[in-house]
């Protein structure tokens, strides 16, 4: 039997819906990756030690774990200690976390390879080194990692298909329920593909915008 | 009450490096109003001494006072960082790299501490932006990028970035060292003008007859000591030192 694509109009809504679920989880989870990875970053490098400990263990969990797992325990293991998540929060802070954790250590390299020239500078107008940091130099470390953040950013959305198996009816859950309503796998995952494939050329898109932009201001 | 004649003052400053003594008890005072140029071989301490008055490297020992507060006064830790942050805008900087912010318009370079130090308003920034970068002769170039300028343009908006802040004394290491030859006359003009206005103005330099055209009094600095100083008409033309001597011919020798 060959393929037929007659069968997705008819379901073309919930793949729909599907999609403005990973398109929202996706860019709900980039943010955090990107804010939470300044923030791990500015803390890895300059917080005392009693604060970096923690974060050390967390960042270890988020590298060194697989995201599935993540995922399960924030889901699942939270409500155990009475924090009752919905799924959909619960995936965008797995995600966001673990890609936080990645983001952390390009902007950590970043930060340490600005020129210590931009540090004095802004010390000598009279900024506190927490002002200088803030209006200077993370600005510019971030500046220096978009492309790489941006790839870290197409990964995220490809691991966000694993927020289906806490329940959460993004893309390719939809696409499941689809098959299992027609029996037609192939085509259902074809067209989730193509979708996730839209998706992954307009965060280029967005990408090269960024990129574009800043370039005149390095 | 201000002491005129001690407006600067630096006190048997002593900075090590280590087991490296770099600076070893110089002492200098600056009137109000006065233009003092320090020169000397590579590595015998200019730039240290200068980033130690506004404690940018922190002196060993000794005092620097300016306008009758010691800046490196002994504080505990965070007093000390409100205090120095306090002072460091009294003193502007200018560096050998402009060190301007990249990321940032020269509109925006210069304005950035005042609004977020002395909480100006858009409209009293842009003032002041506009003010200053006229002042350097860069207003055409306001909204530019230091990418986007030329070294001569960058010194002279990095110029205006440290006299937003209205400072008492103005730092110069090596302004011009990193301009081709052709750009380094209009950062001289600028630094020119500022003298006219009586800017105090310490200035590390190479370029001795810059040096003897607006400075009241030149230094001259070897391995941590100053082995002389006064007017630039005796150490230029009539040195007592035989190191001074010996470093003007080689210098002048080399420049040509
Ligand atoms: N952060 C530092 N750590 C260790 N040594 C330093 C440091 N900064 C400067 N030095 C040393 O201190 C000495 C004086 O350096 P300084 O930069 O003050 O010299 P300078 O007179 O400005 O020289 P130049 O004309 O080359 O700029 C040099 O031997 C230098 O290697
Ligand atoms: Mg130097």
């Amino acid at each position: 039997m060959g393929l037929d694509f007659t069968v997705v109009p008819e379901h073309l809504d919930v793949i729909l819906l599907g999609c403005l679920w990973t398109i929202f989880i996706a860019v709900a989870a980039a943010l955090v990756s990107f804010f939470g990875g300044i923030i791990f970053a500015v803390i890895a490098l300059y917080a005392p030690w009693i604060i970096r400990q923690p974060f050390r263990l967390i960042e270890w969990v988020f590298m060194g774990t697989p995201l599935l797992l993540q995922l399960f325990l924030i889901y699942f293991g939270l409500v155990q200690i009475g924090i009752d998540l919905p799924a959909f929060v619960a995936g965008i802070i797995g995600l966001g976390l673990h890609f936080a954790v990645y983001n952390s250590e390009l902007i950590q390299t970043a930060i340490l390879s600005v020129d210590k020239g931009q540090m004095e500078a802004a010390r000598t107008v009279g900024l506190s080194r927490g002002q200088a940091l803030r209006k200077v130099v993370i600005p510019q470390a971030v500046r220096d990692v978009i492309p790489p953040i941006g790839n870290n950013m197409i990964a995220l959305l490809k691991d966000s298909a694993l927020v289906s198996v806490i329940g959460v009816s993004e893309l390719t859950l939809s696409a499941q329920r689809a098959i299992g309503a027609t029996y037609r796998p192939f085509e259902f995952y074809l067209v989730a593909a193509a979708f996730y494939y839209v998706i992954n050329l307009c965060m280029e898109w967005v990408q090269r915008r960024i990129e574009r932009r800043i370039a005149i201001s390095r | 009450m201000t002491d005129t004649e001690h407006f600067v003052e630096i006190k048997h400053a002593q900075k090590s490096f280590g087991k490296l003594e770099v600076l070893k008890d110089i002492s200098l005072n600056v009137a109000r109003g006065q233009i003092v140029a320090i020169i000397g071989p590579s590595g015998s301490g200019k730039s240290t001494l200068l980033r130690a008055i506004n404690d940018l490297d922190a002196l060993t020992g000794g005092e620097i006072w300016l306008d009758g507060v010691q800046v490196n006064r002994d504080l505990p830790y965070r007093q000390y960082e409100k205090h120095i942050n306090q002072m460091r805008q009294d003193i502007g900087m200018v560096f050998q790299h402009f060190n301007l912010f990249p990321h940032m318009t020269a509109r925006d370079n210069v304005t950035m501490a005042p609004k977020l130090l002395k909480g100006l308003s858009k409209a009293e920034a842009d003032a002041l932006a506009e003010e200053q970068l006229d002042k350097v002769g860069m207003l055409e170039r306001i909204d530019y990028y230091p990418s986007q300028l030329s070294g001569g343009q960058k010194q002279r908006v990095a110029i205006a970035r440290a006299l937003a802040m209205k400072p008492k004394l103005m730092l110069f290491d090596e302004a011009t060292s990193a301009l081709d030859p052709e750009l380094v006359d209009e950062v001289n003009q600028v630094m020119k003008k500022l003298a006219e206005e009586h800017m105090t103005m310490i200035i590390v330099t190479h370029e001795m007859d810059f040096a003897a055209s607006v400075c009241d009094r030149v230094l001259f600095m070897d391995k941590g000591v100053v082995v002389e100083e006064g007017p630039p008409s005796v150490v230029f033309k009539n040195p007592t030192k035989d190191r001074t001597r010996e470093f003007l011919r080689k210098h002048l020798a080399g420049a040509k």
